[in-house]
């Protein structure tokens, strides 16, 4: 069934089932790559993007119930890396692997947007819900208190 | 302890093996420029090498344009070790490349070309730091070459700096981009009249210099294998039998092809090789979420076969049992330790086990595929692309050389793409299907049918002497596998350490059958054994009423039995480096001078393997409901000299001190009914951000040997130097793992 979003900015139909997960609405039907898959079930944070600027994890969210809403991923943040957490995460080459980065980004451009200058606990719970089997963690809190410190994040 | 095989059996390695076999060619590049490679021998699938004359090809390592920019092929897998900077990083320091000038571009499977590729064993920057080197130096040499002839000087007296040649008496310079097409013209330098840089010399290497990836990763581009997309390509699961190797019985196919867009579904007969094409069902749809829910549907009757009575709970009584017999097999046996043991001043006895492990890669195995007359061209994350290739060629009846392999980025793995199951399944499923397939597995597929850390129990006696010397050990070891081979990743030698620092030492063994596939994971062998060991040795030290640090240094300095020689002075565990990096992390921690709240204690574990060495010191708080938090660890590492890439490199140690905390608390998979219990990420729990250290100090001893890896080095005395901190700090011995079946938790920040 057609269902309409705003992805990224940009009004956008999908025909898709109702209860197909919007990770692979976005992955495979709209061929945004960015977003990943890790768990299916919302306990590893790779597939976070943001629904009305909430981080949400989209493996389980059904695309039916995010209809006529603004969905970002990773590549709406900015196409060239300029949004605070972008450059924080280059400039402190918080990546390993980098699979779980998107999501890992995605959930700290939400925390800022909400929580400008976050202190450890805030960081932790926000970011909880991320994985990284890298183990890149003390560079994502110090990427974090660096986007948080250039502001406008 | 000298290494264990730094690399997996399928392919076989050695430090200098590129070097050893390989020269210098150079091509000019159409339309004006230098194109530069390190041409290989080729070697064999089996590795071994070919004759000089066979099949040698054009190898581009480095490219000058004549703009000035300079590519340079990474040629390795990158699965998270930085290696796509690394390498290009020794080539560009000696080329005296700008760095900023420098394109990095990833190489396709082609090892007539690169030499070996592959990532696995910590091996890449040993194997690598000299012949990469001299890539870079060799361009440099004939660059300068052509700006002599140019200027009709000496070459001697013309120099170069950051992508320029000068020559200071007539105060002339030209670019690189200048001289490229001039310089292709030029013969080669034979490397042996290469001058390398001196070290002080280096402007690139040691720089903390961030991967060449990082930009696509911020903005999501398709970097990785799941992000492969081919016109007209169709989505596929595919399920085998929960119990490894089983077959299929019957399936409901007409049903499951029933269900919306799915457009194919069969049965592939595959083979009993656990590491090939095993039976199974493949689904294949518009889309991956139209395959999944088809799955939902399917129905199998399975054959499982004859490991389906296989259980943890048997493994662990069948190890009882068999520390009760004689054992099978004698590995070392030194002096008398029955002996030894009667005359000790004080002794121990205590039994150790370590659980199964899945790798819980961050990427889910995927592979996309197109084969169509005869041909097979493959997209893969794998971290051993010859080996798959030659998977493919064989599972398909067609000629290697009609199998082309391109290498995406790699979504984590620490060794679970050692092996191409999944890449000769969707090679398979694409050949059958007859159009372009994407193979994804689900998390679940992948916990449970991974080829796993296998599990492992030790009956360990010791003693100590009055003096504080362990003089007597003995290590029952009841592992897996068949007669005298162990099952792959679950054996010991007779140079695991402590052996030839124990005057009266035995290392014996006994092993039952398994079904279960198991492999190398991050640090194989040493991730566990490490562990056992350096936990035992503390619990002598302890008997004793001795400081665990001093007993450690007291046994490096009593080297009872000298090292074998081997052909890699590397492999050979040099006690002295040992000793430099327990003192380090000793001094750093303030091991033996602080006053730590009561509930809160120092641990201390330390390690050889893969070339390299590491003491780790962890302070551990334990509070009264069991809830561990892990304030900081220090480490420190001897990989030789330099630390190629900083960032990388602290990377790898932060990265390793986290997973082994996992290891220590969260992982663990079980058998039940020949089957992994264990699911998904819920039950299977990587560290979280809330609960890593606030501190992880990568401290490098930089001593005057060459550069070796970082992989792998560090985890092994992670879980160690965790565990003993918790009976300093509680009195409470961990001899078996993970800490959560033992009513453990991570506690909160202080």
């Amino acid at each position: 069934m057609p269902i309409k979003l705003i992805v990224n900015g940009r009004p956008t139909t999908v025909d898709a089932p109702a209860d197909m997960p919007l990770l692979w609405v976005v992955r495979d039907l709209l061929n945004l790559k960015g977003t990943k898959y890790g768990c299916g079930m919302s306990v590893c944070g790779m597939c976070t993007l943001h629904v009305d600027g909430e981080a949400t994890r989209s493996c389980v969210t059904p695309v039916g119930s995010v209809a006529g809403k603004k969905i970002t991923t990773i590549e709406g943040l900015s196409a060239d890396g300029s949004h605070p957490v972008q450059k924080a995460w280059m400039d402190l080459d918080v990546a390993q692997c980098g699979y779980c980065q998107a999501g890992q980004i995605m959930s700290a451009a939400a925390l800022l947007a909400k929580t400008p200058k976050p202190g450890d606990a805030q960081i932790d719970a926000a970011m909880d819900g991320n994985l990284c089997r890298c183990g890149t963690y003390l560079r994502i809190r110090e990427a974090i208190r660096k986007a948080a410190a250039a502001g406008k994040a | 302890m000298d290494a264990r095989p730094i690399a997996p059996p399928a392919e076989p390695s050695g430090a200098g093996r590129i070097g050893r076999r390989s020269f210098l060619k150079v091509s000019a590049l159409a339309g004006g420029g230098l194109l530069i490679g390190l041409h290989v021998a080729p070697r064999t699938a089996h590795g071994q090498p070919q004759p000089e004359a066979d099949r040698l090809a054009p190898n581009a390592f480095v490219r000058i344009a004549s703009d000035g920019t300079v590519t340079i092929t990474a040629k390795n897998p990158e699965v998270g070790q930085s290696i796509k900077v690394a390498l290009p990083m020794l080539i560009a320091e000696e080329l005296d490349a700008d760095w900023k000038d420098v394109r990095i571009e990833q190489a396709d499977l082609d090892e007539a070309k690169y030499g070996d590729q592959f990532a696995g064993g910590s091996v890449a920057i040993p194997n690598h730091w000299l012949p990469m080197r001299q890539v870079g130096a060799a361009a440099r040499a004939m660059l300068i070459a052509a700006a002599a002839q140019e200027w009709k000087v000496p070459a001697a007296e013309c120099s170069t700096s950051a992508g320029r040649v000068h020559h200071a008496a007539s105060k002339r310079t030209l670019a690189y981009g200048a001289l490229a097409t001039k310089a292709a013209t030029l013969p080669v330098p034979d490397p042996g009249t290469l001058k390398l840089k001196d070290p002080k010399e280096y402007r690139i290497i040691g720089r903390p210099l961030p991967g060449p990836d990082n930009l696509g990763l911020v903005t999501g581009k398709p970097l990785f294998g799941i992000d492969v997309s081919l016109p007209g390509m169709l989505h596929a699961v595919y399920e085998t039998c929960p119990v490894y190797g089983g077959k299929v019985a019957s399936a409901n196919l007409d049903e499951v092809r029933s269900m919306p867009g799915v457009r194919q579904a069969f049965v592939l007969e595959g083979g009993t090789d656990l590491a090939g094409l095993l039976p199974g069902v493949a689904i294949v749809a518009d889309s991956h979420w139209a395959a999944r829910q088809a799955r939902e549907k399917l129905q199998v009757t399975w054959d499982e076969g004859p490991t389906a009575s296989q259980s943890s709970e048997g493994f662990a009584r069948r190890a009882e049992e068999l520390w009760k017999q004689p054992p099978a097999r004698t590995l070392r046996s030194d002096g008398n330790v029955e002996e030894a043991l009667k005359q000790a001043a004080k002794t121990a006895e205590a039994s150790y086990s370590y659980p199964f492990l899945a790798h819980a890669s961050a990427e889910p195995m995927n592979c996309t595929a197109r084969v169509a007359e005869g041909k097979a061209e493959i997209w893969c994350a794998t971290q051993t692309p010859g080996s798959g290739r030659e998977l493919v060629a064989k599972t398909l009846g067609i000629p290697e050389e009609n199998v082309t392999v391109h290498l995406t980025r790699i979504g984590s793995c620490f060794g679970r793409r050692l092996n191409n199951d999944y890449m000769v399944e969707a090679a398979a499923i694409a050949h059958r299907a007859g159009s372009p397939v994407q193979l994804l597995w689900t998390r679940e597929d992948d916990i449970r049918h991974d080829f796993y850390r296998p599990g492992g129990f030790h009956s360990l006696k010791g003693g100590v002497d009055a003096s504080g010397k362990i003089v007597a050990w003995r290590d029952h070891f009841v592992s897996f596998g068949e007669g005298e081979r162990f099952a792959r990743g679950a054996s010991m030698s007779e140079r695991d350490f402590p052996a030839r620092f124990v005057p009266h030492y035995a290392l014996v063994s006994s092993v039952m059958p398994l079904g279960v596939p198991t492999g190398a994971l991050r640090a194989p062998g040493d991730n566990a054994v490490c562990f056992v060991v350096q936990s035992f040795i503390d619990e002598l030290a302890h008997a004793a009423g001795k400081d665990p640090l001093k007993v450690r240094l007291a046994m490096l300095d009593a080297e009872v039995v000298p090292a074998p020689a081997g052909n890699n002075p590397l492999a050979r565990f040099n006690p002295k480096r040992m000793r430099g990096v327990y003192e380090a992390v000793a001094a750093r921690s303030g091991w033996g001078s602080r006053t730590l709240p009561k509930g809160t204690a120092l641990g201390l574990g330390g390690h050889f393997c893969h070339y390299g060495y590491c003491a780790v010191v962890a302070e551990v708080k334990v509070d009264a409901n069991n809830a561990v938090r892990v304030n900081k660890v220090w480490t420190a590492t001897d990989v030789g000299r330099p630390i190629v890439n900083p960032s990388g490199a602290v990377q790898q140690v932060q990265g390793s001190v986290v997973d082994g905390l996992s290891h220590l608390m969260g992982f663990e998979i079980t058998f039940e009914r020949g089957r992994a219990v264990q699911s998904n990420l819920h039950e299977y729990t990587p560290l979280r951000i809330s609960e890593t250290p606030a501190v992880i100090e990568a401290h490098f001893v930089e001593t005057d040997n060459p550069p070796t890896g970082l992989g792998e080095p560090i985890l092994p005395p992670v879980l160690p130097a965790v565990t003993n901190a918790i009976f300093a700090a509680t009195g409470k011995r961990i001899r078996s793992l993970p800490l959560a079946k033992l009513g453990y938790s991570w506690g909160a920040r202080a």
